[in-house]
């Protein structure tokens, strides 16, 4: 299958983030169309193109902005969705570096959609590159009419505002995001109600991806039958493929849904060269991983969730024959463990429980009856935890058991940095007297 | 330290930006780290007196939050290597541990001479580029320990260091404040874009592959 560069398009032109740079390439006529349209029919039009949340959950988009109740006399928000901090995720980042322009511009169309006048891009705190360029750009636009009042005469006011958090992956999901946006702990609350009926101060909120936001003048521009020409009828459209690890060429590749990942494998230049590729996953940690006999998967959110795993992100990550999976998975409990915001018992003891007894797996001394005993406690968290992440701590373990048991066992008694040099899965490995001096 | 008139002016610019004063709360409390190298007392009550919060609240929000120092000042320079599984397994491990060495620091702390904290930091978006390190949260993609003995040299000797993707380093109070939303003048002028985000364009280009065009339907 071909790569189809759509958001990725100009990012080789110098000026591809600014207004000027946006406009030469055909940017910022897509609101002049959707701000003579009904706010309904905006929405119409991203439901027929059947584009889906590329945050993580393929939720439909338009489906989502038509549950805010219309001409109810509250103010509605759009808040974008800019946290990502899922392992494995780095899409929305590049993009908000290489093409704010169009996120804006996405932004201004969702809005008269969903009559909201004023958005927010929430942004994780670590990132200084991506928070100075999107003010940069959302100033850029403001001189140009773009955002305030009265956009180019339509009577449509918007104010837009760039904010950052504070490093606290919890914040990337929906409700914490919002909890954070009003200055509190970034807590999950409960839904329902659900934020497009009372989110943001208690009013009709939408939350999207960044990705899925600068998708959405492409459609209105282009139509609903050039965006179905991509993609499969269940996931149509365009896809930002971030493809990281093991590959001879990592980086970003822009493809409809459906290629396969041995497609996109060829495209990365393939696994780095002496090795074999050992799994992977289709998008972030929180997603089980596959194996060499799915590569030929067409990657759409039902075919890989058919193959028992789950798009996500759509952002893959490949290991080679060197990795231990023992230790890859540890990597990512930990991480899930450091990030739990401790409102809920099963996620807060249960990523301490399975990363104690991963972390012994680790060290050669796992105990045997932890190798079942780990499924059963992760069932024990799978969906009973107040949020996904609760979930997504549950999700490595089995299958990794099921498809690499002897690793398992075998770290009983070895150490995985024994069995698998660590020096042997880098990339860049060490001087030898660098490592040895390092390690002590 | 007492905090200037000028600060509290960005505070009130930040607060600004909000239907609601409070929602400036965690951008705030980057500027006022900035300003003073990590959340004082003084701080807190300052947002409190801002926002008509308790310094209780004021403090429950700040202790929930990694990026924030309640207990001691920062280093002049901060230095966040990657371990999450796809940078740490691919060198980020070896890095941190020769950094380590190197500036007799274990994880979160500050250096004897105040110039540098280490710490080990989660995914930050970029694994596309891994192993990845951060000096001040500034990308410095694709690194190996020999890469970052140079950049602490030259971090040491008072050197200019710049980013793979972003700008010179200014010292991290200088990218708090940038993360807190004020205006550092660099949004245009950093060269953010690298070969890697480009690949599959330039694949694409090259083998004369494109989105369908649109005259078509
Ligand atoms: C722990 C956790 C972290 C999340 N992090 C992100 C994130 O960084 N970015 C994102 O867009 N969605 C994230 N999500 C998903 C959001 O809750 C939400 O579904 C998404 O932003 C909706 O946008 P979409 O419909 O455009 O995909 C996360 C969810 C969970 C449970
Ligand atoms: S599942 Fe984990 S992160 Fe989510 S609310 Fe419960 S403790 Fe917090
Ligand atoms: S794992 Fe290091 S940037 Fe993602």
């Amino acid at each position: 299958m071909a790569l189809t560069p759509v958001i990725t398009a100009h990012w080789d032109e110098p000026d591809c983030f600014t207004v000027d740079g946006y406009k030469k390439v055909g940017g910022y006529r897509a609101i002049k169309k959707a701000l003579k349209m009904d706010p309904d029919d905006v929405i119409n039009i991203i439901k027929d193109s059947g584009l889906r949340g590329r945050g993580g959950a393929g939720f439909p988009t338009g489906m989502k902005w038509s549950f805010v109740p219309q001409n109810d006399g509250h103010p509605h928000y759009l808040t974008v969705n800019g946290d990502e901090s899922e392992p494995g995720a780095c899409k929305d980042i590049p993009i908000m570096m290489a093409n704010p322009q169009a996120l804006i511009e996405g932004i201004i169309i969702t809005c008269w959609a969903i009559r909201a006048e004023h958005a927010f891009v929430y942004i994780r705190g670590e990132v200084p590159e991506p928070i100075r360029r999107m003010h940069a750009a959302v100033a850029d636009a403001e001189a140009h009419g773009f955002l305030g009042e009265n956009i180019l005469g339509s009577g449509m006011n918007l104010k837009l505002t760039v904010t950052s958090g504070a490093g606290a992956y919890i914040c990337g999901e929906e409700t914490a995001l919002l909890d954070s946006l009003e200055g509190r702990r970034g807590q999950p609350r409960l839904k329902p109600p659900f934020p497009a009926v009372a989110g943001l101060y208690s009013a009709p909120t939408v939350i999207n991806n960044v990705e899925t936001i600068t998708s959405v003048p492409y459609i209105i521009e282009n139509g609903v039958s050039w965006y179905r020409s991509m993609g499969t009828d269940k996931s149509p459209g365009f896809k930002v493929w971030a493809v990281s690890g093991h590959v001879n060429r990592p980086g970003i590749y822009e493809a409809p849904l459906g290629i396969t990942m041995g497609e996109l494998l060829d495209y990365a230049g393939g696994i780095r060269d002496g090795h074999e590729l050992k799994f992977w996953l289709p998008g972030g940690s929180s997603v089980p991983l596959l194996l060499q006999d799915h590569l030929d998967t067409p990657m759409t959110y039902e075919d890989i969730a058919a193959a028992g795993s789950m798009l996500g992100t759509g952002t893959p990550m490949l290991f080679d024959d060197t990795t231990s999976v023992v230790k890859a998975i540890t990597r990512w409990l930990e991480f899930y463990k450091h990030e739990s915001c401790g409102k809920c018992t099963p996620c807060r003891e249960g990523t301490a429980w399975i990363t104690g007894s991963l972390e012994r797996f680790q060290e050669g001394v796992g105990r045997s009856e932890d190798i079942e005993g780990l499924v059963e406690l992760s069932n024990h968290i799978l969906g009973r935890s107040f949020c996904a992440l609760g979930d997504a701590a549950a999700t490595p373990y089995e299958p990794a058991l099921k498809a690499f048991r002897s690793e398992f066992e075998a770290a009983r008694h070895q150490p995985v940095d024994e069995a698998f040099p660590p020096a042997a899965t880098m990339i860049i490995p060490p001087e030898t007297a660098n490592l040895a001096g390092a390690a002590t | 330290m007492a905090i200037s008139e000028q600060v509290r002016a960005e505070c009130r610019q930040l607060m600004d930006r909000y239907p609601q004063d409070r929602s400036a709360l965690v951008p705030m409390l980057h500027l006022l780290q900035s300003e003073q190298g990590m959340v004082t007392a003084e701080g807190l009550e300052l947002c409190a007196e801002l926002l008509d919060l308790s310094t209780a609240e004021v403090r429950a929000v700040a202790t929930f939050y990694t990026m924030y120092r309640l207990r001691s000042q920062g280093g002049e320079h901060h230095i966040g290597v990657c371990v999450n599984t796809a940078c740490g397994l691919l060198g980020g491990d070896a890095i941190f541990d020769a950094l380590s060495k190197r500036l007799s620091v274990s994880n979160g702390e500050v250096t004897a001479d105040g110039r540098f904290t280490l710490e080990r930091i989660e995914c930050q978006a970029a694994c596309t580029h891994s192993p990845v390190v951060t000096v001040d949260w500034e990308y410095f993609d694709q690194m190996d320990i020999d890469k970052m003995m140079d950049v602490i040299d030259k971090l040491e000797a008072g050197e200019e260091v710049v980013a793979t993707r972003g700008p010179a380093v200014r010292g991290w109070r200088a990218a708090e404040k940038t993360i807190a939303g004020i205006d550092d003048g660099l949004g245009y002028k950093s060269d953010a874009i690298d070969s890697l985000m480009l690949a599959g364009l330039n694949q694409a280009k090259e083998r004369g592959e494109t989105a369908p065009d649109p005259k078509d339907f």
